[in-house]
C-alpha cells in the first residue's frame, strides 16, 4: 500500500503534464484550425487507435518479433565475438576497426542494400535490427570482459586457475553489469533497425509491420493513422526499455545488495 | 640457521619501465612465524609481497619458498594464500561461496571447511549474505575467512586493514592474531602502521625507501596469547617508537 502511494506521487506530476500537454494540442488545433493532415488532434488520433486497432497491433506484434529476433542475434553474435576478443588481442586488434566501421555507416543507407542480398520480409528486417544493434553488445561486452580487477586475476592465478575457470568464472560473471548497459541501447536500436527494415523490406500486402504501415498511411496522407503507428512504436519501444531495465535490477541484486 | 620458509638473498626488482622497486633484499621467515614488514609507502614492500606469491619475477637475487621458486611451490600447492588490500570478493557470489572459490578452482568441495571459517571469523549468520550488504570489516574477515579456507600454511597479507578505521582495525587484528595463535600457519603481514605491526607480530622487519632493502629487523618478545591492553604497556610504545625512528630515518 505504502509503495503504491509511493509509486503515485512519482507517477502523477509526469501524468499530470502529459494531460496538459494533450489539452493543449487539442486547443492549439482547434484555436487555429490546423488541418487535420497536418497535425490531427488527440481525438483524432485515437478514434484513429481505435478504428484500426486489429491492424495495428498485429503491424506491433510483427515489428515486435522482428526486434527481438535482431536483437537475440546480435546478442549471440555479439557476446561470442567479445569472448574472442576477450581472449586474444591480435584478433581483438584486427577486427574491432570494422566492428566501429560497422557503427559508423549509416545504416539508413545501407538497408536497401541489405534487403537486396537478403531477401524481403522478415529475414531482411531481422537482418536490418541485427546489424543496427549489434555494435553496442560488442563494445560493452567486451570493455566487461576485459576491465576485470587485477586483484581478482591474481587471486585466480593463486590458485592456479585454468584458462576457462577464469574466463567463466571471473570474466564473464564480472562483465555482467557491462552487458547489461549494451542490451539497454541494443534494445532500443533493435526497435528502431526493425522498422527502418521495414521501410525497405515490407511484408507485402497482408501481413506488415509499422514500418511498412507508416510509408502506407504517409502515402495516403492519413495522417491521424501515422500517428497512430508513431504511438505504436513509442509504446513498443517503451515495452522493450521496461521489460530490459526490469530485467537488469532484477540481475544487479547482488551488485548493489538489494536484499532477494 | 634454521632454513626458513621463505628466504630472500639480495632480491633485485627493477620494472620495465626503469623503475628500481628494491634492491638488496635479505631476509628469511621461519616456518610458523608471524613477520611483518613496515616501510614508507612506496618502498616496494608489496612489490615483495607480490614475489613471494610468484605473481611476478624478481630481477636478481634468490627467492625461495619451501626449497623452491615461488612459482614451483605455488604449482605443486604448497598452500599460500594471500589477503589484498581490497577485500576482492565476488560481488555476484555469496559470502558462503566467495569462501568456497579457491577450493572451487581446485577442484574441491569442502562445505564444512567453509562452514568452519566462516564461524572462525564470526560470519556464519551471513554466509548467505552478498558482499555488497556486509560492512568494510565484514568484507575483510570473509576475505581472510577464504584465504584460510585452503589451510595455507603461509599467509601473505598485503595492507590488509588500510582503509578501515582505527577501531574495526583493531579489532581486526586481535582476530587475525586468534586466528594465528589456533593454526599458527606462516605470516608475512605488510603494513605502514607500526602500532598494528608491533601487535601482531613476533619479529618486524623494516624496509628503506625505494629501492627497498631491509634496514632493520626487530624481534617482539611478548608471549602469546596477546591481551588487547598490551598495546597501553610501556614496553610495547618503546618498541614501536623505535621502529618509528628508524622509519623516519628511512625516509618516510
Amino acid at each position: 500500500m505504502e509503495k503504491l502511494r509511493t509509486l503515485a506521487a512519482n507517477a502523477l506530476p509526469s501524468l499530470l503534464f502529459f494531460a496538459l500537454v494533450l489539452c493543449a494540442w487539442h486547443g492549439a488545433v482547434v484555436l487555429f484550425a490546423i488541418k487535420p493532415f497536418l497535425l490531427p488532434g488527440p481525438l483524432r488520433i485515437a478514434s484513429a487507435v481505435a478504428a484500426n486497432l486489429p491492424r495495428l497491433l498485429s503491424a506491433t506484434l510483427l515489428t515486435a518479433m522482428g526486434a527481438l529476433l535482431g536483437f537475440a542475434l546480435s546478442f549471440a553474435f555479439g557476446f561470442l565475438v567479445s569472448l574472442l576478443f576477450s581472449q586474444s588481442r591480435l584478433i581483438e586488434r584486427s577486427l574491432y576497426p570494422y566492428a566501429i566501421f560497422l557503427q559508423t555507416v549509416p545504416i539508413v543507407a545501407v538497408a536497401p542494400l541489405i534487403v537486396l542480398w537478403i531477401g524481403y520480409g522478415l529475414q531482411g528486417v531481422v537482418a536490418v535490427s541485427f546489424i543496427i544493434s549489434l555494435f553496442p553488445i560488442i563494445a560493452n561486452t567486451t570493455t566487461g570482459l576485459t576491465a576485470v580487477d587485477p586483484n581478482l586475476l591474481d587471486l585466480f592465478a593463486l590458485n592456479n586457475a585454468n584458462r576457462w575457470q577464469v574466463l567463466f568464472k571471473l570474466r564473464v560473471p564480472s562483465a555482467v553489469p557491462h552487458m547489461l548497459t549494451g542490451v539497454r541501447i541494443s534494445s532500443g536500436l533493435s526497435v528502431i533497425g526493425a522498422v527502418v527494415g521495414e521501410f525497405f523490406a515490407g511484408y507485402g500486402t497482408e501481413d506488415f509491420g509499422l514500418g511498412y504501415l507508416i510509408i502506407l498511411t504517409n502515402g495516403q496522407a492519413k495522417t491521424d493513422y501515422l500517428f497512430a503507428c508513431i504511438l505504436f512504436c513509442t509504446l513498443l519501444g517503451l515495452g522493450i526499455f521496461t521489460a530490459v531495465g526490469t530485467l537488469s535490477n532484477f540481475l544487479l541484486k547482488r551488485w548493489t545488495g538489494t536484499p532477494e | 640457521m634454521v632454513a626458513g620458509l621463505v628466504v630472500a638473498q639480495d632480491i633485485e626488482k627493477r620494472f620495465a619501465t626503469g623503475v628500481e622497486a628494491l634492491s638488496g633484499v635479505d631476509l628469511s621467515v621461519e616456518r610458523g612465524q608471524f613477520v611483518s614488514i613496515v616501510g614508507p609507502s612506496g618502498c616496494g614492500k608489496s612489490t615483495f609481497l607480490r614475489l613471494v606469491a610468484g605473481l611476478d619475477e624478481p630481477t636478481g637475487g634468490a627467492l625461495t619458498v619451501d626449497g623452491r621458486t615461488p612459482r614451483e611451490a605455488r604449482r605443486d600447492l604448497l598452500d599460500l594464500a594471500f589477503v589484498f588490500q581490497d577485500p576482492t570478493l565476488l560481488p555476484w557470489r555469496s559470502v558462503e561461496d566467495n569462501i568456497a572459490l579457491p577450493l572451487e578452482l581446485r577442484g574441491e568441495t569442502d562445505p564444512d571447511r567453509v562452514a568452519h571459517v566462516l564461524d572462525m571469523v564470526g560470519l556464519a549468520d551471513f554466509a548467505a549474505a552478498y558482499p555488497a550488504q556486509l560492512s568494510g570489516g565484514m568484507r575483510m574477515r570473509a576475505s581472510i575467512a577464504r584465504a584460510l579456507a585452503t589451510r595455507p600454511e603461509l599467509l601473505l597479507l598485503d595492507e590488509p586493514f588500510g582503509a578501515l578505521d582505527e577501531i574495526t582495525r583493531q579489532r581486526l587484528n586481535e582476530e587475525l592474531l586468534c586466528l594465528w595463535q589456533q593454526d599458527r600457519w606462516t605470516g608475512l603481514f605488510i603494513t605502514h602502521n607500526v602500532y598494528e605491526a608491533v601487535f601482531l607480530s613476533q619479529r618486524i622487519l623494516v624496509m628503506s625507501a625505494r629501492p627497498g632493502h631491509i634496514l632493520a629487523a626487530i624481534e617482539v618478545p611478548f608471549a602469546h596469547p596477546r591481551d588487547p591492553d598490551l598495546r597501553a604497556t610501556p614496553e610495547f610504545v618503546q618498541i614501536a617508537e623505535t621502529i618509528s625512528r628508524q622509519l623516519g630515518e628511512a625516509g618516510a
